[in-house]
């Protein structure tokens, strides 16, 4: 797959966007492949880790908005503990959740959920899903 | 001894099979786990966003009740509810700007830095009370049953409040030989369970569980050991779902590791609630002659 890299295709805001919400220099990514080769849920995702934190160092705000590889990550911190640059990548994985869902974007819709999946599921799971999946 | 307990939400309700067996656990070894006065949910989650200030104030008022007790360590049984706790404790003590943000934002409340030490109840029992006092004390011996601990993602990640380093794990392995068992250290001990995936995305959590529940079987465990609600919940009660979907896997049962505890204290099954786990349980139990001889 070719991928223009261009001074057109480069989106500065959503670059700075990504490093304030994230508070992270993922710019020291250096496409090692550990958070890939960790990752358990890398076989649901589009887009691997490694790829999303260049395509998000490029600036290629839609590559990176539109994957779904954000909303499979379960923040198990796998992939951070392996990055030999100490980039936590679940930071910056929220960052990129957090720029859909600041537009009032639910991935998950709380009024969805039938009865019977709200009384069968605990409390933890109903609320860490909500923290990461509603706005 | 006494000291301030944090239960969670979940312990509270659909966990309450973590919850009593712990409690009465300790009691049985001369702790009382006093619950926090006016405790609120934790969040579940650590805020992970760098300008969200707001979802760290419960944690941090939760750690202020604590200071109000006079107490400078609280103890956390739910894995989700240590990590979210230990990592706002450790925010509030490292990050000044951070800090009197929040201090100066809920003016009502003491001013907090990080005095209190989060603990989770797998530190505490070695730490605090110790392996060979609590084998001293076992009554019903759970000999043959052969356990997988599973630590799932929060007692070990990130490093920062990591129970233990991950290389060199041993709480679960030390207490599960301590209640007279025998462990199966399996691969998929510390691999993720999808955690809150169960709702958003369920086909793929369901598939994360059959993973973790095929590498406990093929390392021949007869039981799966977990310190969370959720952890328990993806492979113990939504385990039917992986079960229905791969032929090969067959029933392992899943407990909290304040239920083997209690019932290796001769607390018996009124105080485990057995009941509460998924089907499977009872009967493991029950096979084992564990049950009679408590």
């Amino acid at each position: 797959m070719t991928i223009e890299i261009s001074d057109k295709t480069y989106d500065e805001e959503f670059v700075k966007k990504v490093e304030e919400i994230s508070g992270e220099n993922f710019h020291k990514c250096m496409q090692c492949g550990m958070c890939s080769g960790g990752c358990p849920m890398i076989e649901y995702m589009d887009i691997p880790p490694r790829r999303i934190m260049i395509l998000t160092h490029f600036g290629l705000k839609d590559k990176v908005i539109s994957s779904k590889t954000a909303w499979i990550c379960a923040t198990c911190n796998a992939c951070s503990v392996r990055c030999p640059r100490g980039v936590e990548l679940t930071k910056v994985m929220e960052a990129i959740r957090q720029l859909t869902l600041r537009k009032n974007i639910n991935y998950v819709e709380p009024s969805a959920i039938s009865e019977e999946t709200i009384a069968d599921l605990p409390q933890i799971a109903l609320v860490s899903c909500f923290r990461k999946h509603t706005s | 001894m006494k000291i301030s307990y944090y239960p969670g939400c979940t312990l509270k309700t659909k966990a309450k099979n973590m919850d009593h067996p712990g409690v009465a656990a300790l009691k049985a070894l001369g702790v009382e786990l006093v619950e926090l006065p006016r405790w609120n949910c934790c969040g579940a989650v650590f805020s992970l966003a760098d300008d969200d200030l707001l979802h760290l104030l419960a944690p941090v008022r939760d750690l202020i009740r604590v200071v109000e007790q006079g107490d400078n360590k609280l103890v956390v049984a739910c894995s989700m509810c240590y990590s979210t706790l230990a990592r706002a404790n450790l925010l509030m003590r490292e990050n000044s700007e951070k800090r009197h943000t929040i201090n100066t934002f809920m003016e009502e409340e003491l001013d907090y830095n990080g005095e209190v030490e989060v603990v989770h109840l797998l530190s505490f029992l070695r730490d605090e009370i110790g392996w060979e006092k609590i084998r001293e004390s076992i009554k019903v011996p759970l000999r043959g049953l052969k356990i997988a601990p599973y630590y799932g993602c929060t007692l070990l990640r990130p490093q920062s409040v990591a129970i233990e380093p991950p290389e060199k794990r041993t709480l679960f392995k030390d207490l599960i030989e301590t209640i007279g068992a025998t462990v199966v250290d399996f691969p998929a001990s510390t691999d993720c369970c999808s955690s809150y995936q169960i709702l958003s995305n369920p086909d793929v959590g369901i598939e994360a569980v059959s993973k973790i529940l095929e590498s406990a079987e093929s390392w021949d465990a007869e039981a799966i050991v977990t310190s969370c609600p959720l952890c328990e919940y993806n492979l113990g009660k939504r385990q039917e779902d992986a079960l229905k979907k791969h032929d090969k896997l067959k029933e392992l049962p899943t407990f909290y590791f304040t239920q083997l505890l209690a019932l290796a204290l001769g607390l018996g099954t009124e105080v485990c609630k057995f009941e509460l786990n998924h089907n499977g349980v009872i009967q493991l139990m029950e096979s084992k002659k564990f049950l009679t001889a408590a």
